[in-house]
């Protein structure tokens, strides 16, 4: 069993990270798919994981949307404990209802949108806010329709999925998921499932997010050229650690490691 | 075995639905009307020799054994989407007590044959102060059966919805049930409705059964019709048309129609 009092019950102090994972372990049976991570990402930093397929980066923003249970750790965020809650004086597992009270600060945008199909875009961005958030019709449509502006879409509102393309489907996606007003967004590989065209529409509202709102970020991409334009920090993960960090000018431009080395000339090569 | 206490639709539907019911009875007199007119030169001997003398003699009570099948079919569809709508949700419940209620429900009901369920609930539940008259204590029993077999297709369904979607409600911070309630049950519908189409026409023949503890349906009116004229053919031929008319007419095209409207925003047209 691990020694939980290690784990402080919260964060405190004045440069509390707004997400923090501590010593976060992640198993599948035998498998190890992250080992021991440590990762703080401050308030209104945009963090790049890049890495090889299978390297546990995609796990990293899934344990923290609570999609994937820890096997060890803790992680933190905006200084509260997530997958953990405090029970005389130590962590013990989260409730579910513990989890969902924090975890609503967390937003996240997936691979393949995954729109609500039986819904218009508008319904798709309203939907939470009423029933999660307890917002007033009005009030969450009002939000709704800046938002749905503000990644280009205003005239789409009323249209289901089905007649969107994917990168306004991903736009949609992004939308929705800023209604909810989080402050650490999620984004996993929100590029990858779209044709080459198209991808730009939806980098630019992502650095148009970036420039304008304060939010905290973790994207997860193979667009390399992207994540240098847009990040303040890549994290190299190899094997489930993090191999190698640091801005995406010396991350990109001067690799000290071999495999970071050795993964940015394999994808060089490929583009 | 006491004081029982018998439980009767017929004052319930009279006031909930007056103008309804007197719309469908209209109908039901319009067709034996119709049937008259047809056969209005038909002279009924005290033998049948032909079709028409047949129809002239016995339409009136196939028109409304037809009805009361139809009724059955109507009431026992009610009960079984509500049944399978509970038990399917149950059954991919995180709640290991409702899963096996559920489970216990759909065994039992698909495990054990209609007219054996349907004769416990009309002859063994009284032993229990549990009265039925025939005609709900008929479509109540093959609501439930068929109910089962809906709670696997609901299941089946549920489970079916893109896993996406799952992950998308959850990331939204919503809870259990409205995950359910608003996004996965609802496309679980438009996925469940084809294997709805099937079972439907599976519990409309189920009603058969039901004449056996005397509702006055199609079944129990060919019997009746068979007995008097012993004219086999024509009385049995008759019903098994009228029952694949049911189905052909009413059902399937009602489950497409339906299957259409559903699906309209999810397909590319």
């Amino acid at each position: 069993m691990e020694d939980m009092s290690q784990y402080p019950l919260e964060l405190n102090g004045d440069d509390v990270p707004m997400v923090r994972f501590m010593n976060v372990s992640k198993r599948y049976g035998d498998l190890t798919v992250l080992d021991a991570l440590n990762l703080d990402i401050q308030q209104s930093e945009m963090v790049t994981v890049i890495g090889p397929s299978g390297s546990g980066k995609t796990t990293v923003l899934r344990m923290l949307m609570t999609l994937e249970k820890i096997n060890e750790g803790v992680i933190y965020v905006d200084g509260k404990p997530l997958t953990h809650m405090e029970k005389n004086g130590v962590l013990v597992p989260a409730s579910d209802s513990y989890i969902r009270s924090v975890k609503g600060d967390i937003g996240m945008c997936f691979q393949h949108f995954n729109l609500f199909p039986h819904m218009t875009a508008l319904q798709n961005c309203i939907e939470a806010p009423i029933h999660v958030l307890k917002m007033n019709k009005k009030e969450a449509i009002e939000r709704a329709e800046d938002m749905l502006e503000m990644v280009g879409l205003a005239d789409k509102k009323d249209q289901h999925p089905i007649r969107l393309s994917g990168g306004q489907q991903q736009r949609v996606a992004i939308a929705r998921a800023l209604c909810m007003r989080p402050k650490v967004m999620l984004l996993d590989e929100v590029t990858s499932a779209l044709d080459p065209e198209v991808i730009g529409e939806v980098t630019n509202v992502i650095k148009k997010l970036v420039a304008e709102h304060n939010l905290t970020m973790l994207m997860v991409t193979h667009q390399m050229g992207f994540a240098r334009d847009i990040s303040d920090r890549v994290c190299f993960f190899f094997d489930g650690k993090i191999e190698e960090q640091g801005t995406p000018t010396a991350l990109f431009d001067n690799p000290q490691r071999e495999r970071t080395q050795q993964f940015l000339s394999a994808v060089k090569s490929a583009d | 075995m006491g004081s029982k206490k018998s439980l009767s639709l017929k004052p319930l539907k009279r006031i909930a639905m007056g103008p309804i019911v007197s719309i469908y009875e209209g109908i039901q007199s319009a067709i034996k009307s119709l049937l008259a007119a047809l056969l209005s030169g038909v002279e009924v001997s005290g033998r049948v020799d032909n079709y028409l003398e047949f129809l002239a003699k016995f339409g009136d009570r196939l028109v409304d054994g037809a009805f009361i099948t139809l009724e059955q079919a109507l009431l026992a569809i009610i009960v079984a989407v509500i049944m399978a709508t509970i038990f399917g949700v149950g059954r991919v419940s995180t709640s290991l007590l409702i899963r096996s209620i559920s489970t216990t429900y759909i065994e039992f009901f698909r495990g054990t044959s209609l007219i054996v369920q349907l004769f416990w609930i009309f002859y063994v539940l009284p032993f229990f102060g549990v009265v039925l008259d025939p005609y709900p204590a008929g479509f109540i029993a093959v609501g439930l059966n068929l109910g089962a077999y809906g709670a696997e297709v609901v299941r089946g369904a549920i489970q079916a919805v893109p896993r996406g979607q799952y992950e998308a409600a959850y990331a939204l911070n919503m809870s259990a049930r409205l995950r359910m309630r608003r996004i996965i049950f609802p496309q679980a519908v438009v996925i469940m409705l084809p294997a709805w189409g099937n079972l439907l026409i599976e519990l409309l023949k189920g009603t058969a059964l039901v004449g056996l503890i005397s509702v006055t349906d199609l079944m129990f009116q060919s019997r009746q019709i068979y007995s008097l004229s012993y004219a086999a053919i024509e009385t049995f031929g008759t019903i098994l048309i009228i029952y694949y008319l049911i189905a052909r007419l009413l059902i399937t095209p009602s489950m497409r129609a339906l299957e259409t409207r559903l699906s309209r925003n999810l397909k590319r047209s």
